[in-house]
């Protein structure tokens, strides 16, 4: 058996489970006597509900119970809540409209529930929800960002004047605005940030069962954060106390953020098993999917940038729409403000920035977190704002970039936008980056391709983004409602062998893996003695769940900080078995010796002893070797780096070929490195994605029309190039680890730069910029609308 | 209700079930094979795909009723009795090419019959080519075409035994 500690690419051992038909997915669990629930969804953006008339549907064959909003209301089922809270500009708390889970009175966006047919088979529920008679008036809807800001439009809630979930700024208007009174020069971009929709491959599930001895309540479910979800639909939704509550997401196929929320149906379902005694299930159809699952992204931008005649960055002023949907999923409201506004100083030295968020409610789905979530769309901004800067002042876009990088010597750096960066290294990851996309050599790429009739473009994003998430007071001080340490616990078996508890949770990232790879480094346990639990509060002392690439910084910091424990109570036990002093023990290589001596025991010796406590300092000592330790971040950790994309346009088509992207990243300390290219790679697909391809759909009525994989355009094996991923890693400084987190990086870079290699390829036909994606018959009516004037020239 | 009879995995089941039940609905409700996954409605994904009479098939998309009499391969019935992986699952894990692995059996059933339909060999572009109705949304293709590209020769000289 070779090296399988930090360092070593070890093939994963979640993987013979996945790769067999092993798996355990939430729709996999079937429990006695179980009931199927359908979701009658609103097929209309906005209208009143006059009536539901269920009687038809009740009487329908296999049918067990309709419910409908009223009847949870009647039983004092709270509203889905909100989990952050931003304030105004003038220090009012924002807009927080109710979010019943079965809507009452109104609907409001496109799969707003509106009832829940329980029977005794999927297709008996499902026949039955056919013959529910509900009786609407409809109402005027508003999807899109600009029609939702502009006098008179629908409100979508009664009471909230305008739309405006929230009206934030970070720093000072009136200095920002003196900045660019002075200026050489300002360089303006209106840009968007196209909404997309995350579909994880695994639609969501949800399973909640009653036990009527104990009056124990089980929620299954496809969640990013078990423990979380035990918080909020327990606390604020149906009033079960953590003890009465297991929350379980089990296997769980891709999160990418849309995971993470509490859901209405994981209430609906836990309610109605206690309703009717009786285990209740729900599973998404795609369809369903793609209109209640939380989207992301969509922002509408102005950003400017004010410049001195060198072109080195004065300040940085930015007003964004940013869309919330219906009503505010779990952490929206801190997506377009705290992992937006606070990451615009990129990796640019700009001493001023200003940033006016308005948050807007919509009659769409609601939008929250997706892969990057903040932080893709200030990168897309600057990276898009650098290049433009670029081709208006006809500075090289590399050299633009080099002169106003944050230089390696400068950390710890405070940006004006509240973080303290503690690491990084701009300038190697750039020049790796050019060195291994051979960037000097393109300009023979783009003639030989012009030979073949093929435009090709070249494009460079370099970008640092904070996850690691998060210091919980600082979090608390923003608008918080939770504390966003991590838990782990770190149980020695008798035998030696260990089982680790965490609060994180893995939905493809392979902790099972990576975190026993932490155990064989720390105490020298054999990798296949390490067994990683996630996602069971029945288990887990408690955890914050994985998002925000947190799970190694704070989820992998608690599990050292245990080990810590574990080995300082092993060093005193191994004292009193080798009589000699604690401070004389050392602990290396799984053995416990004292120092200048041949006198030594194993872990496994010293657990032995700690169960079968025989010979043991009973005293002054518990039996047992089994630690739990809280870890709450110092800061948020900084990833960064360089993409760079290269791409070819078939003008006759518009039609975009990936050729060649190259990652070089920042994340710290990587623990597997094979798992972390995995996690880049991914990420760059999604972001490629966003890029070229995907793209959410409303029409000005509400009605979603990108609904299904026909018309949502994922990304597919030919679309996607072979990619080279690279690290140049710097440490995270404030953790045990000195990892940052790889899991967003590849969707946070890569979009700016596959943008800035379609314009570069466009050149010749005077393009400035063009909103994602950049699809074939958008590009074709670029290059059909150009081809005349250049042909004139 | 009608009946179908059908093997799976080498085992052979009489089953009742509704004329519109599909065979993934069978495959997974009926017989308890959960490998089988179900991404979408609408025939794009291929979290589904089996292996009906021998050629990869997205079990949505047929009913339980039209595998009457076939002998049907699903992700449970790769690896061999005493667990010994299916190379192209040995791939998978060698090359890294699943994260949450809800795509992967449908996908390691797409790959297994597009090796076999090509004993001369798979470029990359073919490679692509023949995953163009599997979606994954964690790995980025890149691992997945790396892990088929390499399972080809093993297959092959496994046959060729």
């Amino acid at each position: 058996m070779g090296f399988e500690g930090i360092g070593a690419s070890v093939r994963r051992k979640e993987d013979v489970r996945f790769l067999s038909g092993k798996g355990n997915y939430t729709d996999d669990i079937n429990r006695p006597g179980q009931l199927y629930a359908v979701i009658k969804r609103a097929d209309r953006a906005h209208a009143k509900i006059n009536s539901i008339n269920i009687a038809a549907a009740s009487a329908a064959p296999g049918v067990v119970k309709v419910f409908v909003g009223d009847d949870m209301a009647a039983d004092g089922v709270g509203g889905i809540p909100c989990g952050w809270q931003i304030h105004n500009q003038d220090g009012s708390p924002m807009a927080e409209p109710a979010h019943p889970a079965i809507a009452t009175g109104k609907v409001r966006h496109v799969g707003d529930p509106v009832a829940v047919v329980i029977a005794t088979t999927k297709q008996e529920a499902r026949n039955a929800a056919e013959l529910l008679e509900i009786d609407y008036t409809d109402l005027p809807a508003v999807a899109h960002l600009t029609d939702a800001v502009k006098p008179g439009a629908v409100e979508v809630h009664d009471g909230v004047a305008g739309n405006i979930c929230y009206d934030w700024a970070i720093g000072d208007k009136a200095v920002i605005d003196g900045v660019f009174a002075n200026a050489h020069k300002v360089v303006k971009l209106e840009l968007t940030n196209n909404r997309l929709i995350p579909n994880a491959m695994e639609p969501r599930v949800a399973l909640g069962d009653y036990d009527t001895s104990s009056g124990e309540f089980t929620l299954y479910t496809t969640s990013q954060n078990p423990h979380v979800i035990r918080l909020l639909m327990g606390a604020f939704v149906l009033h079960i106390p953590e003890n009465k509550l297991r929350v379980f997401a089990p296997d769980v196929g891709g999160g990418f953020g849309s995971k993470i929320y509490h859901y209405a149906e994981e209430a609906i379902v836990t309610w109605a098993a206690g309703k009717l005694r009786r285990p209740v299930k729900w599973t998404a159809d795609r369809g369903e999917s793609f209109m209640s699952d939380a989207h992301g992204r969509d922002h509408v931008s102005t950003a400017e940038m004010a410049i001195d005649q060198e072109g080195h960055f004065l300040g940085l002023r930015i007003t964004t729409l940013a869309n919330m949907g219906a009503y505010l999923s779990t952490f929206a409201p801190a997506v377009p403000t705290y992992l937006y506004a606070t990451l615009l100083s990129g990796v640019y030295k700009t001493p001023v920035i200003y940033c006016n968020v308005k948050a807007v409610f919509t009659n769409t789905v609601p939008v929250d977190a997706y892969r990057g979530a903040g932080r893709p769309e200030a990168t897309y901004l600057l990276e898009r704002l650098v290049d433009v800067i670029a081709y208006e002042t006809g500075i090289d876009k590399v050299e633009l970039r080099r002169k106003n990088f944050i230089p390696a010597d400068a950390f710890p750096y405070q940006t004006p936008v509240a973080l303290q960066y503690d690491s990084g290294d701009y300038q190697t990851t750039l020049r790796v980056g050019l060195k291994n996309a051979d960037w000097d050599g393109f300009e023979a790429r783009r003639a030989e391709a012009k030979k073949r009739g093929k435009l090709r473009g070249i494009g460079i994003s370099t970008y640092v983004e904070a996850c690691g998430i998060a210091p919980s007071a600082v979090v608390g001080s923003l608008g918080a409602r939770a504390g966003l340490y991590e838990v782990a616990e770190i149980r020695v078996h008798p035998t030696g062998s260990v089982t680790v508890f965490t609060g994180t949770h893995s939905h493809g990232q392979g902790h099972e893996t990576t975190l026993a790879q932490l155990v064989v480094d720390q105490l020298g346990v054999p990798f296949d003695q390490v067994e990683v639990v996630h996602g069971d509060t029945a288990k887990i002392p408690f955890g914050m769940g994985t998002y925000g690439s947190r799970s190694l910084a704070v989820g992998g910091s608690a599990m050292v900080k245990a080990m810590d424990k574990v080995i300082a109570k092993g060093k005193k036990i191994a004292a009193h078995l080798m009589e000699a002093s604690v401070e004389d023990i050392e602990f290396k290589n799984n053995t416990f010796t004292v120092a200048g001596t041949d006198k030594s025991k194993t872990l496994t010796d010293i657990s032995l002893a700690a169960y079968v406590p025989h010979n043991y300092p009973i005293e002054e000592l518990e039996p047992g070797l089994d630690e739990t330790a809280f870890y709450d971040p110092k800061n948020f950790t900084f990833p960064g780096g360089c993409h760079i994309a290269e791409v070819e346009i078939d003008p006759e088509t518009g039609v975009v070929a990936m050729v060649n992207f190259t990652a070089v990243d920042d994340v710290g300390r990587v623990i597997n490195p094979m798992i972390v290219e995995g996690q880049v790679q991914g990420g760059v697909a999604q972001g490629i994605g966003q890029a070229l391809m995907e793209g959410c759909g409303y029409d000005a009525d509400g009605q979603l029309t990108t609904g299904s994989f026909m018309d949502y355009t994922m990304p597919r094996a030919n679309d996607i190039p072979n990619m080279s991923v690279a690290t140049e890693n710097t440490m995270c400084t404030h953790n045990p680890l000195g990892s940052k987190g790889c899991g967003e990086v590849g969707a946070i870079g890569s979009p700016p730069a596959v943008i800035n290699a379609v314009v570069d390829a466009l050149k010749d036909y005077g393009v400035r910029h063009l909103d994602m994606p950049a699809t074939g018959p958008k590009l074709w009516s670029i290059i059909q609308a150009s081809t005349p004037r250049m042909a004139a020239e | 209700m009608p009946q179908v009879t059908l093997t799976v995995n080498g085992k052979q089941h009489t089953v009742e079930v509704e004329g519109r039940t599909l065979l993934v609905e069978l495959l997974r409700e009926k017989l308890g094979l959960t490998g089988t996954h179900i991404g979408c409605d609408t025939s794009q994904c291929g979290a589904c795909v089996v292996h009906v009479d021998g050629i990869s098939v997205k079990s949505c998309t047929q009913l339980a009723l039209q595998a009457d009499g076939a002998k049907v391969t699903t992700i449970e019935g790769l690896a061999a009795a005493d667990g010994t992986l299916h190379p192209m699952q040995e791939m998978f894990r060698e090359h890294h090419a699943l994260q949450c692995g809800f795509c992967t059996p449908g996908m390691v059933m797409t790959a297994i019959d597009l090796v076999e339909s090509h004993p001369a060999g798979l470029t990359e572009k073919e490679i692509r080519e023949g995953l163009e109705g599997n979606l994954c949304r964690c790995t980025g293709y890149h691992n997945i075409v790396k892990a088929i590209a390499a399972a080809h020769p093993l297959m092959h000289a496994k046959a060729a035994e």
